[in-house]
């Protein structure tokens, strides 16, 4: 451990309703609760606590509360808290400081400037309890114009289409590899897939075997820079092929999945071996260029033969809009986009937090510049990063995305609590976690249903605010900024979201 | 084309073109001119590298009846006759245009809203003018046509050569300018673009050229920021943010205005590494730190693969890691560069050499020499 | 930009204009159990295309002419069943050769480009000649020969699982980055076109290695290796691997394998299989 560190988390227990049934200290990964037999008294050691809450709730009789550690520094703007933590770590390791989870710092997030319109008296605001609403999205190339036969008076569709995939709503889960979330997590997030009619990412470390048949239609499979798992059977599996270039937290960076999580199972899937580190370059190192991303687009498009739409994921960088532009051009059926927010199960504190720009202006800068060069039809958009609730997504398809991406939101559903520590692998909550005792505590069945529960709730809540605004069908939101306003941004900012201020 | 607000701050510049492609060079090194052929079909061999955005061709031995003489290409947007009327004014202002005639195109190739292009042979009416060089006056009139004419821009101004270029695939461009009908080189250069700005524009195409100078250029410098202040220094400023345009400029600063020979050039694009340095003999450790000490904002980092061109010479070039691929091929008197080798099989295919030259090693194809074989040793 | 108020749109530089196999037989001769492509004037698709349905068709054995060029050749072909197709490719087969090939045997006659056998699960790919850029890279399984040289960033991140251990064998020499981010498979570098004396001249030899072996014949400065490399002398495990090797590189190339085993070998190995475990503070 570190010296001279603050604790981070003060751990507070009620003495008079602690009952000494030690479940804090089986619950807590990190050792922090500790049983004295000859004092019959239960220890704290609050420096090793992350926060994650996993105690508080577990306690039969609520004796327990984690908060911040009131010890501060003195006060300094310039050198906080985290500022001194951090270096001081840095002082004692010489090493590059890690996190997990999403961007925590205080970037504007401009969902919360935007507001969504309502029909009043010049159109009827629609019920979708009684009325149909419809949420169901194709994803994939749309040509521009079709070709229609009449045979016997009847039209037919002559145009051979590209590969499309079907969603019964506009929600689909993001990338989160197995090792990097449990096996349980990872089902859980295929069945609720499978349940829910939408698709799930199986991220870089490939799709277990035994899960092929019965999830591979609701699997977008990834091929990145460490090819983990990848092979035909892999990619034929699938319902989409996904090109992860990066990565919303770690633009520009690969990653490391250190060979303690490098499991059995985990080695099987990724077809490596067992305990060594997983190392995804930073690059792709058949993709250094635009037309070498092509390359390797239809080279998935051979293998599969030409059966399966190909996403390109890429982080939201200063000039997304052009790199869009080259990747539909490139061939790709999908581009999905992972802003500043996005979330990671380990980066680099200095790239998480510096590196890339919201998802937000990156969505609108995308779907004006596909509009503007004629192309936004030859491809989809999935928009990924910081979508907490239902009016995150609408928002986003306001703006222009066909779909969106969830992963944070899905792994709080399943009990996440971000504390930010998924790259210790000791996830009290059993989702970011190799470890057999740990892993048992998500209950699969629950979980699953959890999931389930949280698309039908914001579906529900997505069909409420589209019927407000006067619409049964959620394509006609898409992209349609009209109803959406600015609230407490400047000029530049609305010009790039393309949305007027609120009254005007 | 030029947003005035720019001047006011660097955030209204426009987005720097991300510019991936297909470039392929053939030389004839005893100076023998030969027809299009070969670069088109090469090109066309790698069709897949570009997306139908541009192509381009630089041709060069192209007006030998005319040598003397600078050849302007001008293309006039939107067909613009007023804009042609006072191009030509100012052209008869400020030089002595010997002969003129419109570019012939072939009316049946159906290309994306062609401009009309133009062509003057000319020359300045002095030698030297208040102490300017010709070649100096011809650029400076030249940027300033592109600068503050409405629908006018010059896309070539060399001696004895030529560009051609627009919007396309580079076979489309070839068939529209009938290149392989019309005209005879002993260099061609031809480049197929995958760009993600400014579809649709005609003079975004590339070869870029500056006098007898063309780049065509398959990456994308990571440098380029840092690249183009360095430039601005010496009043090269870029009106088209590509970075080919860059590289254009920086040859020119390099090779043209301070005469350093292209190995030391492609040495201050490409320098070795510090590590590689450590290891050197005391004269070219002394000439390595050197030059990366004072050249150091025009190392060009990140991926990319150029063939530079001029009468005497085609250079080829790839980035210090060789992000880019390279190969080149030699066949008798013939010089090939291209970004794979099926292309310069395809067109010659009793090939005698096809090599792999290392990342920052420039392949130098000279007239009367054979001073390409130079980078047969280094290469593999 | 322009007074017809058009917009460019999307040219489609692949897929533009390409035939359906129906409309290519001519380009196809089959002559019993074998058939015979003439690529001459076929699209990347089309080839392989046609490549599937002769497949399909029960040949295995495909013999491609006048190929230039031509990309992903045997990547579209299945392998299900557990049958594999012979491919011979005359002469200059395009970018990704072999891309995730599975099972099948791929002869080229002639100079291969960029991405050789790129993520190879299995099968066999022999270049009577050289190849370019990231050949092997990310490979799995299978074979790979090249007779000649090879370019940057040969075998980068090969890596191996169970049984499936990948063997790329090179007569030449390699340029830089060779063995980069190697995680697994045998690699041998035999330097047979190295002049008395000369040394390899690839820099950044097995930088960031953590798996897999390179046995490298002729020499290297400890300068051209990447600090998670070290030099080994061959035990006589690796002696009969290398000999292994040798021979089928010879078969496939009629040459002498005496000569070649005779010389001495070096063993490149990584220093640890997490080369960046210590370098982050928790």
């Amino acid at each position: 451990m570190y010296s001279h560190l603050l604790p981070e988390f003060v751990v507070e227990r009620r003495e008079d309703r602690c009952i000494r049934c030690r479940a804090c200290e089986r619950q807590c990964p990190n050792g922090v609760h500790v049983y004295d037999s000859d004092l019959d008294t239960m220890f704290s050691l609050e420096e090793n606590c992350v926060g994650c809450q996993r105690c508080a709730v577990i306690c039969p009789t609520n004796a327990l509360s984690v908060r911040h550690h009131p010890a501060e520094y003195r006060k300094n703007s310039s050198w906080t808290r985290d500022r001194f933590q951090n270096l001081k770590k840095q002082a004692e390791t010489g090493g590059v400081v890690l996190t997990g989870s999403g961007n925590d710092k205080s970037y504007r997030i401009y969902w919360d400037h935007l507001v969504l319109n309502a029909s009043q008296v010049t159109n009827p605001s629609i019920d979708p309890l009684r009325e149909p609403m419809e949420l169901k999205t194709f994803i994939g190339r749309k040509p521009d114009t079709l070709k229609i036969n009449m045979e016997d008076g009847e039209p037919r569709v002559e145009s051979e289409l590209h590969p499309n995939l079907e969603l019964e709503t506009p929600i689909v889960f993001s990338a989160m590899s197995y090792g990097a979330i449990s096996y349980r997590a990872y089902k859980s997030l295929a069945r609720a897939a499978k349940e829910s009619g939408t698709l799930f990412n199986t991220g870089e470390g490939g799709l277990p075997a035994e899960m092929r048949a019965e999830f591979g239609s609701n699997a977008v499979v990834q091929c990145a820079s460490g090819r983990f798992g990848v092979d035909k059977d892999y990619l034929n599996s699938a319902a989409m092929l996904e090109i992860k270039i990066g990565q919303g937290a770690k633009p520009g960076i690969g990653g490391h999945l250190p060979g303690e999580k490098v499991a059995e199972h985990i080695a099987v899937t990724r077809m490596i071996p067992r305990g060594t580190d997983a190392l995804s370059p930073a690059p792709q190192h058949d993709i250094y260029s635009i037309e070498d991303l092509s390359m390797l687009i239809y080279a998935l498009k051979e293998a599969t033969n030409y059966e399966k739409p190909v996403s390109v994921k890429v982080a939201a960088v200063h000039n997304v809009a052009a790199i869009a532009s080259g990747i539909v051009r490139a061939g790709a059926d999908i581009v999905a986009i992972d802003g500043l927010r996005g979330g990671t199960g380990a980066a680099p504190l200095a790239t998480r937090d510096n590196v890339g720009i919201p998802m937000e202006l990156a969505l609108a800068a995308v779907d004006k510049r596909l509009r503007d060069e004629g192309i936004r039809n030859k491809c989809s958009i999935l928009a990924a990063s910081g979508i907490r609730c239902s009016s995150d997504v609408i928002k986003a398809i306001a703006l222009g995305a066909d779909a969106v991406y969830i992963g944070t939101a899905a792994l709080v559903a399943m009990g996440c609590t971000l504390c930010q520590k998924c790259y210790t692998g000791k996830c009290a909550w059993g989702i970011c976690t190799q470890d057999p005792y740990l892993v048992k505590r998500l209950n699969p069945e629950i979980s699953t249903q959890r999931l389930v529960n949280l698309l039908s709730g914001w579906s529900h809540e997505i069909k409420e605010m589209l019927g407000g605004m006067g619409i049964n069908a959620v394509e006609s939101l898409r992209g349609n900024r009209e109803h959406l306003r600015g609230i407490g941004l400047q000029e530049w900012e609305l010009n790039t979201l393309g949305v007027k201020g609120a009254g005007e | 084309m030029i947003d005035n607000r720019k001047i006011e701050s660097e955030r209204f510049l426009p987005d720097k073109d991300i510019e991936n492609c297909g470039l392929f060079g053939v030389m004839n090194t005893s100076g023998t001119r030969f027809g299009g052929e070969m670069a088109i079909n090469a090109i066309k061999n790698m069709k897949v590298r570009g997306n139908g955005l541009g192509g381009g061709f630089a041709i060069y031995g192209l007006y030998p009846q005319y040598k003397d003489y600078y050849a302007l290409h001008v293309m006039y947007e939107n067909k613009n006759d007023e804009a042609k009327k006072n191009a030509e004014q100012f052209l008869h202002e400020n030089f002595y245009v010997v002969y003129d005639e419109e570019i012939p195109t072939n009316p049946e190739v159906d290309v994306f809203c062609p401009p009309l292009v133009w062509r003057y042979f000319i020359t300045p009416h002095k030698k030297e003018i208040n102490g300017v060089s010709e070649d100096e006056y011809v650029i400076s009139r030249v940027m300033d046509m592109n600068k503050y004419m409405q629908d006018v821009y010059v896309f070539s101004s060399g001696k004895d050569m030529g560009v051609f270029k627009g919007v396309g695939f580079p076979e489309e461009i070839a068939d529209y300018f009938m290149l392989d009908k019309l005209y005879e080189g002993h260099i061609w250069t031809v480049h197929s673009r995958f760009p993600t700005n400014t579809p649709g524009w005609w003079g975004g195409a590339h070869p870029f050229s500056i006098l007898d100078w063309t780049v065509v250029h398959n990456g994308e410098i990571s440098s380029y920021g840092t690249n183009r202040r360095f430039l601005e220094l010496h009043n090269f400023y870029c009106t088209l943010y590509t970075d080919t345009e860059v590289m254009a400029y920086a040859v020119d600063l390099l090779m043209r205005r301070q005469k350093l020979p292209i190995e030391v050039v492609s040495k201050i694009f490409a320098p070795p590494m510090w590590n590689s340095i450590k290891y050197m003999k005391e004269r070219e450790k002394q000439l390595y730190t050197t030059l990366r000490m004072v050249y150091a904002p025009l190392l060009m980092n990140g991926p990319f693969t150029v063939v530079i061109a001029n009468q005497e010479e085609m250079i080829g070039l790839t980035d210090r890691i060789r992000l880019r691929p390279i190969t080149a091929g030699a066949k008798d008197d013939f010089v090939f560069l291209s970004s794979e080798e099926g292309a310069i099989r395809y067109v010659c295919p009793d090939l005698e050499l096809a090599w792999t030259p290392p990342g920052g090693e420039p392949v130098v194809a000279r007239l009367n020499s054979k001073d390409h074989l130079k980078s047969l040793n280094k290469s593999v | 930009m322009n007074e017809l108020n058009l917009k460019f749109g999307f040219r489609d530089n692949f897929l533009e204009g390409v035939r359906q196999p129906e409309e290519l037989e001519q380009f196809v001769k089959t002559c019993g159990q074998q058939a015979e492509i003439d690529a001459q004037n076929l699209r990347h698709k089309e080839i392989n295309d046609l490549i599937r349905d002769t497949a399909k068709r029960q040949i295995k054995h495909i013999i491609l002419r006048n190929v230039c060029g031509h990309r992903y050749i045997g990547t579209r072909l299945s392998n299900s069943e557990g049958e594999t197709v012979k491919i011979d490719v005359y002469n200059y087969a395009g970018n990704d050769l072999g891309v995730f090939l599975d099972g099948h045997h791929i002869n080229v006659y002639g100079n291969a480009q960029d991405g050789v056998g790129n993520t190879m699960n299995s099968g066999e790919i022999v270049v009577h000649g050289k190849a370019a850029d990231v050949a092997a890279m990310s490979m799995r399984g299978g074979k790979v020969f090249i007779r000649d040289n090879v370019g940057y960033r040969a075998a980068i991140h090969m890596k191996e699982y169970k049984d499936k251990v990948p063997v790329l064998v090179i007569g030449g020499t390699a340029q830089d980055f060779f063995g980069e981010y190697m995680a697994g498979g045998k690699v041998i570098l035999l330097g047979l076109n190295l002049k008395e004396g000369e040394m390899h001249r690839a820099n950044y030899i097995g930088t960031g290695m953590h798996g897999g072996v390179i046995y490298l014949r002729g020499n290297v400065k400890d300068s051209q290796l990447g600090k998670e490399v070290g030099i080994r002398p061959l035990d006589e495990e690796d002696k009969e691997i290398v000999e292994k090797y040798v021979k089928e590189y010879c078969s496939h190339f009629n040459c002498d394998p005496g000569e070649i085993l005779n010389s001495e070998f070096k063993k490149l190995l990584p220093v640890s299989s997490r080369p960046y475990g210590k370098i982050y503070a928790y």
